[in-house]
């Protein structure tokens, strides 16, 4: 093999395919150069996805880092002009898969903001919204130390978390049908109420949680090779978070107590009573304390939105708003074949009442139309500022639906966090961002 | 859609073409008249183009002088008389206030918001990009949601672009951010940002031909290759008329 | 495949490929390729509660080299496509393919511009796993089907008379619904 590499106006580059490692080795210690570029991704283990990096090293030192995305890209903005604004929370809820709620309140908040109903969601609705949210919060978060335990090569963390997840997961399937993507949030509310039974498996599951937390912080918080790996690695500061657009745990590692949740609040956060906790280390153990600290927060809101639930004041109250217009109109029910429409449901609309057949066939064919505009809202979803930008032009479908995610303006952050590092850190700076990767490419 | 939504309003002017009802047909695949879901038929009128009246308000849409006034006042003062040239419109809907921003223009605006202590709008969301192809002369629109942690506020800038011209200068300057929305938005629009520090496609593979996620970019219709056999593109394949 | 190929034809050539299909199907590496929301799930599979370990799967391989079951485990983006098909290039033979999910099976809901209208215009596809996601459930299921038909995997000039059994019941595809009777 003659010609290993080529003359390039940025010195030899040498293209290695493998199986000829004798011959690269020779002719690099007899050159002078010193840089190495590795292509790292999208099929990794450790990249938390399908993320590529390529990453310019000298020895084990990294000088540059580039990321490159794309390959998930799903076009959801573009197909869901094509479908109607309800069916719209059945693609959104696929973009970020760990946060599906958030993705879905998201977008339903901006609806309802063109639609001009937001104050008249009913409360029960809005309550299921934040108890389904926390709970999304601690799955996700409890997903993000279990994938960043085994990309760092800690099994038993990813077992633990995966565990965890399990029981969320577990309580989602009860209440909504479905495990993941459940297009539970709709525009007016949510798609039902709790099922019999569900608060007290919530109750249970709140028992459990913060003994498993507790497990969890007891593992990690203090394990001197977790600080190893983790104190002082990928530091970045308030400056660095706001000139890159980094919002989320990320924000608070760095100090500034941003929290839409409390700063903007939306589905009456600010009824509820929690902390909104803060680091002040800028490092990947920082992010993941807050974390941490997250969702002992959640389980709090969890526990008051719990007690409000079954509350004499919202009590059998409504899910979906009152405008036969708008509500989706159909009662799902949990049926010995699985979810679907109830029995009253359908003999209601099939034996007495002709107009809510026709509003049942209008909506569901057709859908509702939105008033032209454009709406922003956004919501704190547990990597950042989820925003959905939703334009209308006054029809049944979306005009332009486009999220802004967090994962995709965080990932941003990798060049600035892992240059001039270890290269075996870029794993711990690429986890602790916790970037999902159908949310960057959407 | 009934008589009376067809009726030009009172306070508008009678002939204004952007106003005149457009008809948006079909769904994915369907061709002709064979449309079962109701979508065919559909009408929808465009939105008046027009500025919103002082005062502006607030997000809570009270009627009073607000919070939007403030934002308006402090930047009408940081850029001085230049502030009716470089604003084309001023735009209060549904509790959001956006500013239509002269392309020429922008980077200077979104200096000062986000340098004058007054304003401060130091966290940008994000640029997303719409295609309005009936708006002659600015098909290519480029949002930007700002928000400001110091005062809680929020401003939506949008700057529009021809297609013929789609050229909007980069902000990439003055909020870093921008440097991967600003690709998005070129892959999925084809708007390019001039003076962008590396403007390639993002999403999409670098051999990519057309900007997807335009209006006149159909949404299937890619025939799949493999081995010199193609399988045509989905909208081709199936019907669901 | 190796020296198995040139046993004669027979008994022992029956008695081997039982041997080799039974070590093949309880010691299966799957490559990771995870991609979407699926592959949480199938991360999911290979958590506490539904333990891949139970088939012999738990070390999934993160070098295509020493897989030999890919799991498609999300959509494929048409940037994915050419990766994907090289990952499986790289794999050793025997290998063996699930599109788990609808959008690896078929492009599922994703009827769009960006999306691979299914692997299988990349790859040949063994399981077509549907659901979206599928539960961890359905997806040790597949696997279940899968050991199936690599411990009835022939050899040699079985492996032959199987391929063409198996094209002749592809080209003669019975309806699979009995429609005789005056539906019509
Ligand atoms: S089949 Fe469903 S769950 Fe699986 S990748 Fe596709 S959208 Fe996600």
């Amino acid at each position: 093999m003659t010609a290993l590499h080529d003359e390039t106006t940025e010195g030899k580059v040498y293209t290695v395919n493998g199986q000829d490692w004798d011959e690269l080795v020779k002719q690099i210690s007899e050159s002078s150069d010193r840089h190495l570029v590795v292509n790292m991704g999208p099929q990794h283990p450790s990249t938390h996805g399908v993320l590529r990096l390529v990453l310019t090293l000298d020895g084990e030192t990294v000088v540059e880092a580039r990321p490159v995305i794309g390959y998930l890209h799903t076009g959801i903005e573009k197909n869901m002009e094509y479908r109607t604004w309800t069916q719209g929370v059945t693609f959104v809820t696929r973009m970020d898969y760990l946060s599906p709620i958030f993705n879905e309140t998201a977008y339903c908040l901006a609806v309802e903001k063109l639609l001009g109903i937001t104050d008249r969601i009913p409360e029960r609705a809005q309550v299921l919204r934040v108890l389904m949210m926390e709970l999304n919060r601690i799955s996700s978060h409890m997903v993000a130390i279990a994938t960043f335990g085994m990309e760092l090569g800690a099994t038993s963390v990813m077992i633990y978390g995966f565990r965890e997840r399990e029981m969320v997961l577990d309580l989602f399937e009860y209440i909504t049908g479905l495990r993941m993507n459940m297009a539970y949030v709709r525009p007016g509310g949510v798609s039902m109420d709790l099922p019999a039974g569900a608060v007290d498996k919530i109750g249970e599951f709140l028992k459990i949680m913060p003994k498993r937390v507790k497990d969890m912080r007891k593992v990690l918080d203090e394990n001197p090779v977790y600080l190893r790996r983790t104190r002082d690695i990928a530091y970045l500061d308030l400056t660095g978070c706001m000139a890159l657009g980094v919002t989320g745990p990320m924000l608070r590692a760095a100090g500034l107590p941003w929290d839409l949740r409390k700063a903007q609040p939306y589905c009456g956060y600010e009824t509820y009573d929690f902390e909104v906790p803060t680091e002040t280390g800028c490092d990947v153990y920082s992010r993941y304390l807050v974390r941490m600290a997250e969702v002992e927060e959640s389980l709090k809101i969890i526990q008051q939105a719990l007690d409000r639930l079954t509350g004499p004041e919202l009590k059998g109250k409504p899910v979906m708003i009152e405008d036969k217009k708008i509500g989706w109109p159909s009662k799902l029910a949990l049926g010995p074949d699985g979810l679907g429409n109830s029995p009253d449901h359908i003999a209601h609309i099939m034996g007495t009442s002709m107009e809510a057949l026709i509003h049942h066939f209008k909506l569901v064919t057709e859908g509702f139309r939105v008033p032209a505009g454009q709406a922003y809202a956004a919501v704190e979803s547990p990597r950042g500022e989820l925003g959905a930008h939703v334009v209308s032009d006054g029809g049944t479908r979306p005009y332009r639906v486009h999220f802004r995610d967090p994962s995709f303006t965080n990932l941003q952050a990798i060049p600035a966090t892992v240059e001039g590092g270890m290269v075996a850190d870029v794993i711990s700076a690429i986890a602790s961002i916790d970037p999902v990767m159908g949310g960057v490419d959407r | 859609m009934s008589e009376e939504q067809n009726k030009p309003q009172e306070n508008l002017p009678a002939v204004n073409p952007i106003e005149l009802p457009i008809a948006r047909k079909g769904m994915f695949g369907v061709k002709g008249t064979g449309d079962t879901s109701g979508y065919g038929g559909l009408v929808v009128r465009r939105p008046p183009k027009l500025s919103s009246p002082r005062p502006y308000g607030g997000p809570d849409r009270t009627g009073e002088p607000g919070e939007f006034d403030v934002i308006a006042d402090e930047l009408e003062r940081a850029l001085g008389d230049g502030f009716h040239d470089a604003v084309e419109r001023v735009v209060v809907d549904r509790g959001e206030l956006t500013f239509h921003v002269k392309r020429e223009r922008l980077v200077e605006v979104m200096r000062h918001l986000r340098d004058d202590p007054a304003l401060r709008f130091e966290l940008s969301l994000g640029v997303s990009g719409v295609h309005y192809p009936h708006e002659t002369g600015a098909e290519l629109h480029a949002v930007y949601h700002l928000c400001s942690i110091t005062h809680n506020r929020r401003l939506r800038i949008e700057v529009s672009c021809p297609d013929a011209d789609p050229h909007i200068p980069s902000t990439v300057s003055v909020y870093p951010t921008h440097d991967w929305h600003e690709r998005e938005t070129y892959d999925f629009f084809g708007i390019i940002f001039d003076g962008h520090p590396a403007l390639t496609r993002i999403e999409m593979p670098d051999d990519w031909e057309g900007h997807p996620q335009r209006k006149d970019y159909p949404l299937g219709g890619i025939p799949v290759e493999y081995r010199g056999a193609s399988t045509p593109a989905p909208d081709q394949r199936r019907s669901y008329s | 495949m190796g020296l198995e190929e040139k046993l004669p034809s027979g008994f022992i050539l029956s008695t081997v490929e039982q041997v080799a299909g039974w070590a093949r199907k309880n010691s299966v590496w799957p490559a990771t390729f995870g991609l979407a929301c699926c592959a949480i799930e199938l991360m999911a599979a290979g958590g506490p509660k539904h333990d891949l370990a139970r088939f012999g799967m738990e070390r999934a391989s993160a070098s295509p080299r020493q897989a030999d079951l890919m799991i498609v485990a999300g959509r494929v983006s048409q940037k994915m496509a050419p990766i994907l098909r090289q990952i499986y290039d790289q794999m050793a033979e025997p290998k063996w393919v699930i599109a788990m999910g609808v959008c690896a099976s078929s492009g599922g809901m994703f009827n769009n511009y960006a999306i691979v209208q299914g692997v299988d215009h990349v790859v040949p596809v063994d399981i077509y796993l549907p659901g979206c996601p599928p539960r961890p459930e359905m997806l040790l299921d597949a696997i279940v089907k899968l050991h199936d038909k690599i411990q009835n995997t022939k050899f040699g000039v079985h492996r032959e008379r199987q391929i063409e059994e198996l094209e002749r019941r592809a080209l003669n595809p019975l309806p699979l619904v009995d429609d005789r009777g005056a539906v019509r």
